[in-house]
């Protein structure tokens, strides 16, 4: 019994994703993952100001705000030779961190969540035995037996009207949903208390970039964030101390309710350990630069990468091997042929070739993405968390030791069980507790910084585009929520010749290369068991396992400018 | 809608109405507090405080279908930092929210059956919030969702919609996939949905406030705000950045930052030298601001970009460049005519477009999908 299915959408993401998979006797034996969107702001970009292409490239994605602007700076610094004030360094250092604290939160609890939680189990369960569980785990104070009950009449309200809003038509009952009522409660419970945090720690984004999403305060060469304990409109001690109470809340959080809950629920679903392993490559270019000026070597998470699944060896990360390819995606490159171009050589000139819409299915056999495959000398690569996390492990790194072996502990399995949808998922609990328990040392060195008097905040040297060569280029590195990031720009004549963006998602979401390899969507289906065809819940537990985001995944650009050429029609 | 009763004029909330929300577990200070911050923001006097608690009553919850096209999900991540109320508040007791790929449980075909229930159980009744540009060049497939175009999603969804709100500067006019040189043919809802009734909220993103007044208005006064010549409603876009900014006297004083991190600008100077938009920009920044009102871009020493303009991304770069230099720039008088001209600039500029637009849709689409309302 051999069935093609889609889901599209697939919900509780960023973008437009859709998965096609042809599912044989209850396992996935095939999988197409397909961004079913496209924008083009590398072609918006040419021609303009080097200095506002973050703004441009920030727009890329509103849920991973700031990621954008981070790589776009640094590329453009990295081109014209631009050492940026050590104030600039802590302040992004800390924007950052709380960017991936917050995201990894509301990517547990609001969008990765329900695909392990029945919020309809939740109306059964026994409030006072749901105390006795959180309890159990955590000291977490929002734990009693009335707390729980006025959660579980206030959801229960909510039901009777008859009008689920979100929450309707969902996989709700379905077999492999395996916790019982009072985790599924509590899990509400703090789904709705996350709801509530997450606006609340961001807020540092407001202090120090004036606004979540897309904060305004990057600089090329700085941040425009004045520093000034003596002035009342810059960031001083009254403003320090407001950063501090909201990373003390932030911590707290992950510390005492998301890992103790990632825990929980992930004892329940071990066996989503040997499920959903990819392509056992892992890139991160490493981020968070421990001093002024400090290059790949003096990171917080270091660079590195991993093949084959083997933490014995963590091998060095060289751009220049990068290359991406087009032979299943709707672009095609002047040459023509299926070889893979560097970014700095980088093109994207459209060709869709797929069924006209209204469609019920991809012709997958052929081109069937908007997101292109970049590899790794020839390799697909996996990046995020679990990446950034791996080679952190493998490393040596203290920090990251001490978690994991804590988690694996905790879940009594061994370091293999990482390489599966339930380690993707742990590993950005990880991520996200070495962040959450870092940030504050940051905010300790701008403190100490403002209190020595050092209140620089931009490298105004290159500021003025005469000061510029007339050709220069540069790469720009970050470590997104959800993976390697980089930005690659050509400047000519004070205006951008070329911009191209890798981004996380389009390692991970990218389609077939030209010798048949997968992505590690499409690699990590293979041999997902689908219990009912009609409601692939297991597929989005593996897709959702990766945080997709897909607004970044496509945009990219052709230097030349070319002419959007005419697309066949079919 | 309800009607509002004659003695509710005097602004009191009624008891009764009190009692009901608590009943669904929502404490009665949290409700007033909700209701005078909506009433603030509308500009509206607190004597209807009284008239738009009732109109937020919880069991008329108005159905919403929330769709994104080519957006970045920036405009949902706002509304999920909405304070009055919260992210929570809206979904469990204000709205209810039927359809937004980005929070929705649902996936796949049953996400698509959601909506479409909405569309057939509250034709003409639900509300639609459009996110993101929708592209109208490759047949529509530069954005398809469920193998169906953006074109034809927003038609459906907006053509039978109450009202439809465009949220962020991308719907509302195309936002940034329509900077030059609009390699996707990317167009705005009203464009696309030329009979549907739009308002725009742009911003990038929109401020969350200002999407919870527009639909409190909208359920209040059962009809959407007045608006501006761009679409825009006037509580929210109708004061220039410039007269509101909290640098305003600088700016009269002649006291500029000249780099960033100097001594003016760590004071708090007027940003103006360093390319800020405010004195052409039309937006309540300055007195909403964002996330809990925190905080805004200049109070956080970086100039205004004119993100709530149509075509900021091409008529507001470079956007550390000066604005056009005027002789006896610094005197106030001038600054107000800089405003003037430039509002005057981007009035041609809406109107170019539009007709540019109307070219572009007529290369690719049918005659009868390119009406332009002139």
């Amino acid at each position: 019994m051999s069935r093609k299915i889609a889901v599209d959408p697939v919900t509780r993401i960023e973008g437009h994703l859709r998965i096609e998979a042809q599912v044989e006797n209850g396992r996935i034996v095939n999988a197409w993952s397909s961004s079913t969107a496209f924008r083009g702001i590398e072609t918006i970009l040419k021609g303009r100001d080097p200095r506002d292409a973050h703004h441009f490239t920030q727009r890329f994605c509103g849920v991973c705000t700031t990621v954008h602007s981070m790589a776009s700076i640094r590329a453009v610094e990295d081109a014209l030779g631009i050492q940026v004030p050590d104030n600039a360094r802590l302040i992004r250092n800390l924007i950052m961190a709380i960017q991936n604290v917050q995201d990894h939160v509301i990517h547990f609890y609001h969008l990765h969540a329900l695909d392990w939680v029945d919020i309809t189990s939740a109306l059964r369960a026994d409030p006072q035995k749901t105390a006795q569980l959180a309890q159990s785990v955590s000291n977490w104070p929002l734990s009693s037996a009335p707390y729980f009950k006025g959660i579980q009449e206030r959801v229960g309200a909510f039901v009777g009207t008859g009008r689920l809003g979100p929450f309707a038509n969902a996989y709700w009952g379905h077999s492999a949903y395996r916790l019982p009522p009072e985790a599924n409660l509590m899990a509400v419970a703090h789904y709705l208390e996350a709801l509530e945090w997450q606006k609340d720690v961001i807020k540092i984004h407001a202090i120090l970039g004036s606004k979540n999403p897309h904060p305004q305060t990057f600089l090329v060469g700085g941040m425009s964030i004045p520093v000034d304990p003596d002035s009342q409109n810059a960031l001083n001690a009254d403003k320090l101390a407001l950063i501090g109470s909201l990373l003390k809340k932030a911590r707290l959080f992950v510390e005492q309710v998301y890992i103790p809950d990632l825990l929980a629920i992930a004892s329940f679903y071990k066996d989503w350990a040997g499920i959903g392993g990819g392509v056992g490559n892992f890139l991160s270019y490493g981020d968070f630069p421990m001093r002024s000026g400090s290059r790949s070597d003096d990171l917080y998470f270091p660079r590195g990468r991993i093949e084959g699944n083997d933490l014995s060896r963590v091998l060095p990360v060289d751009e220049s091997e990068i290359t991406e390819e087009v032979t299943n995606s709707w672009y095609r490159y002047s040459d023509g042929g299926n070889q893979g171009k560097h970014p700095y050589q980088g093109e994207t000139e459209p060709f869709y070739t797929g069924p006209k819409p209204p469609y019920d299915f991809l012709e997958t056999e052929q081109k069937y993405s908007w997101v292109k495959s970049p590899r790794y000398q020839n390799q697909p690569m996996e990046v995020g968390p679990l990446a950034r996390v791996l080679v952190a492990y493998a490393s040596g790194h203290k920090d990251a030791t001490a978690i994991v072996n804590h988690v694996l502990k905790t879940l009594g399995v061994g370091p293999e069980a990482l390489f599966s949808t339930l380690g993707r998922t742990a590993a950005r609990g990880v991520d996200c507790l070495m962040l959450a328990q870092k940030a504050e040392f940051w905010l300790q060195e701008l403190t100490d910084n403002m209190g020595r008097g050092v209140l620089e905040v931009h490298n105004r040297e290159r500021w003025d585009p005469s000061s510029w060569p007339r050709e220069a280029r540069g790469f720009g590195y970050h470590e997104a929520p959800r993976g390697a990031l980089g930005h690659w720009i050509r400047i000519e004549d004070g205006a951008i010749a070329n911009y191209q963006a890798v981004v996380p998602s389009t390692w991970n979401a990218g389609p077939r290369d030209a010798r048949g390899q997968m992505g590690p969507y499409e690699a990590a289906l293979i041999g997902t068991p689908v219990a009912d065809e009609e409601q692939p819940l297991e597929i989005l537990r593996t897709i959702h396992s990766f945080d997709p985001c897909l607004a970044c995944a496509v945009h990219v650009l052709d230097g030349r400018g070319h002419e959007i050429i005419k697309v066949r029609a079919l | 809608m309800q009607n509002p009763t004659p003695e509710m004029h005097d602004g009191a909330v009624s008891e009764e109405l009190l009692l009901r929300w608590e009943a669904r577990g929502l404490e009665r200070r949290t409700f007033l507090k909700f209701c005078s911050a909506i009433t603030a923001t509308l500009a509206l006097p607190m004597t209807m405080m009284g008239r738009i608690a009732e109109a937020i009553e919880g069991d008329q919850r108005p159905p919403v279908i929330w769709v994104e096209f080519q957006g970045c999900t920036g405009d949902s991540e706002a509304f999920l930092r909405a304070n009055q109320p919260t992210a929570a508040e809206i979904i469990l007791d204000y709205l209810s929210i039927d359809y937004h790929e980005t929070i929705m449980a649902a996936a796949g075909h049953q996400a698509e059956a959601a909506k479409h229930h909405t569309l057939s159980q509250y034709q003409g009744q639900y509300i639609a919030v459009v996110e993101g540009s929708i592209p109208t060049a490759a047949d529509g497939a530069y954005c398809t969702i469920a193998g169906r175009s953006a074109v034809d999603i927003a038609r459906e969804v907006c053509g039978q919609a109450a009202a439809t709100i465009a949220v962020g500067s991308c719907s509302s006019y195309g936002g940034i996939p329509a900077a030059a040189p609009n390699p996707t043919g990317a167009a705005s809802v009203a464009e696309v949905v030329p009979g549907a009734t739009v308002i725009n909220l742009p911003g990038c993103p929109l401020n969350a406030d200002n999407l919870t007044a527009t639909i409190v208005h909208y359920l209040t006064f059962n009809r959407l705000p007045a608006t501006d010549a761009f679409g825009r409603p006037k509580f929210a876009y109708g004061k220039r950045i410039h007269d509101n900014c909290e640098r305003r006297s600088h700016f009269d004083a002649g006291q500029y930052a000249e780099g960033f991190g100097d001594p003016g600008h760590r004071q708090g100077w007027c940003l103006y030298k360093l390319g800020c938009k405010g004195p052409e920009t039309f937006h309540n920044c300055p007195t909403v601001r964002y996330n809990e009102g925190s905080s805004w871009p200049i109070q956080a020493g970086h100039g205004c970009i004119g993100c709530s303009q149509p075509f900021f991304w091409d008529t507001m770069t470079p956007f550390y460049g000066r604005l056009p230099t005027v002789p006896g720039f610094g005197v106030e008088s001038t600054a107000d005519k800089i405003g003037l001209g430039l509002t005057a600039a981007t009035g041609v500029a809406f109107a170019a477009h539009a007709v540019a637009s109307s070219f572009r849709k007529g290369d690719k689409l049918e005659a009868d999908q390119v009406v332009k309302e002139d």
